[in-house]
């Protein structure tokens, strides 16, 4: 149990430094779209290095202390219950058997979290961005779970282990090709879930002040910045641990969740802001069909 | 809000209980501000250089000089190679921009808003009009020096400056940063009663605690 736990955290360690930089790199890429230069790679470090360095903070009261720590749980928590490199025993993390569903809560908590947090804060801007991004989590979650059960019914198991076990041998093997209706509406409904635009209308940094984290700063901002690199790429291993096969090798890992992490931002750069209702609404029409017609493909010509 | 709303008053819940509220000891802190001393050696040349390398801007426009604020966030100058960044909030801006004159009225809300800040915190006066009044020196509505009031650790002059002059002093306050010489929010808890005075006396209707953390 003692050398698991030393794996994880060197695990978590090199994913936020991954994290961290990967986030560098899409702030220049946003920023070579708009024909600028943009912030260096290695901005991220100085931010939180600078948030750290606060002289002063303000208190609210206990929640408002535990809303970026439950944010951190969430994301840390959907990295370390799956396995990120598969066999590897320094990425093994703890998952377990029915490690699924309890990722899938792990999804929901940062926001919850965050919600009784800001909420706490007294600030308005706060507890509009939290109820915006929680309608939108909610129907993110809709065409995803939605996928998740064509996956695992597909598959027979709720453990992602079992899940990568049974996608290796070869590309044809990838749910990717075994089920790419399941994959689409995954796909449709990670564009919602990476906070990027259209559908980042929560952090609206110009109609309510960058939403639920409007009060945090100092040390709760370098929890959330942390989180900010962990979450996204977390996503982004789940994803590959079910749809494109997982990764072998800790270099595999690292190319894959590049590319899955430039899906959103491909969109992201391509694409203008969705009011709130907008988005609900577009997640419960298309990714919301394709989801179905998955699991009837599973039925139908997979069982 | 009006001084009206800073009074005692009985509220009812919505269960029906009745309980008296003091809105400036209920709603707001009335502590002072206090001397947040750096830490020693390394350390704090270490932070020091981190903050001067990461400047977030509080994205609040004053007056005319704001427009001069949006070509540095655009290609043509682009300040965030500089790791200058605009931030919506005050709590997470640790930059200040006066962005030109300073009506008594807007005077007001800086003052709320730069206390909203944490230490370390810099304000930066842009354009004349901060420094002597400019082209509404004899107006009787815009205050004429903004260091009487908030303390300035930058000054950009011109009407208006060009962004190239407001990177020039960006880079004069990355220096002070690094230097250690940017402690604007420790003079400001250190002389707190000459900043209220002063303060004071151009707001005449001083509707909001004396400190709004």
């Amino acid at each position: 149990m003692g050398e698991k736990m030393l794996f994880a955290f060197i695990s978590v360690f090199i994913m936020l430094n991954y994290g961290l930089l990967i986030n560098g790199v899409i702030r220049r890429i946003y920023a070579r779209v708009g024909r600028r230069i943009g912030v260096p790679v290695y901005q991220m470090y100085i931010d939180l290095f600078k948030s750290w360095g606060l002289r002063t903070n303000i208190r609210h009261g206990t929640m408002f202390y535990l809303g970026p720590v439950f944010r951190f749980t969430g994301g840390v928590g959907l990295f370390l219950f799956m396995p990120a490199v598969y066999g590897v025993a320094l990425f093994t993390n703890f998952s377990f058997s029915g490690d699924l569903l309890l990722l899938l809560s792990f999804q929901f908590f940062g926001t919850l979290g965050m919600a009784l947090g800001a909420s706490e804060s007294g600030h308005p801007n706060s507890a509009i961005g939290v109820t915006r991004g929680l309608a939108q989590m909610t129907a993110v979650e809709v065409p995803f779970i939605l996928a998740i059960m064509a996956v695992a019914i597909q598959y027979d198991s709720l453990s992602l282990t079992e899940i990568i076990a049974a996608q290796q041998g070869g590309i044809l093997h990838w749910t990717l090709f075994t089920n790419p209706l399941a994959t689409v509406a995954a796909l449709l409904a990670m564009l919602g879930a990476m906070m990027r635009s259209p559908f980042d209308v929560v952090l609206a940094p110009q109609e309510i002040p960058i939403g639920p984290p409007t009060e945090y700063h100092s040390n709760y901002m370098v929890f959330l910045q942390s989180n900010r690199a962990i979450f996204p790429l977390a996503k982004a291993i789940l994803f590959m641990n079910l749809f494109f096969g997982g990764a072998l090798t800790i270099w595999m890992l690292l190319i894959k969740t590049f590319i899955l992490l430039m899906w959103p931002v491909l969109v992201g750069v391509s694409f203008p802001r969705f009011r709130v209702e907008q988005s609900i609404r577009w997640f419960l029409k298309a990714p919301f069909i394709i989801g179905l017609l998955g699991i009837a493909y599973v039925y139908f010509f997979l069982k | 809000m009006s001084i009206d709303d800073l009074k005692k008053k009985i509220v009812t819940s919505p269960d029906g209980d009745e309980f008296e509220v003091n809105p400036m000891t209920d709603y707001f802190c009335g502590d002072c501000p206090e001397e947040a001393r750096p830490v020693k050696g390394i350390l704090e040349k270490f932070y020091n250089w981190a903050r001067s390398e990461s400047i977030w801007v509080l994205g609040f426009g004053t007056g005319c000089g704001a427009i001069e604020m949006r070509p540095l966030m655009t290609p043509r100058f682009d300040a965030y190679r500089y790791g200058i960044q605009w931030r919506p909030t005050p709590r997470q801006a640790n930059m200040l921009i006066v962005s030109g004159y300073l009506s008594v009225k807007t005077l007001k809300r800086v003052i709320r808003v730069y206390e909203q800040m944490q230490n370390p915190k810099y304000v930066m006066g842009l354009g004349s009009c901060t420094i002597n009044g400019g082209m509404y020196y004899d107006s009787y509505n815009t205050i004429k020096r903004l260091d009487y009031y908030l303390p300035v650790d930058v000054y950009v002059a011109g009407c208006m400056p060009r962004p190239e002059a407001l990177l020039a002093g960006f880079e004069k306050l990355k220096q002070l940063i690094r230097e250690g010489n940017a402690e604007g929010a420790n003079d400001y808890a250190n002389r707190f009663e000459w900043y209220k005075a002063n303060q004071k006396a151009v707001i005449l209707n001083w509707d909001m605690p004396d400190y709004n953390w």
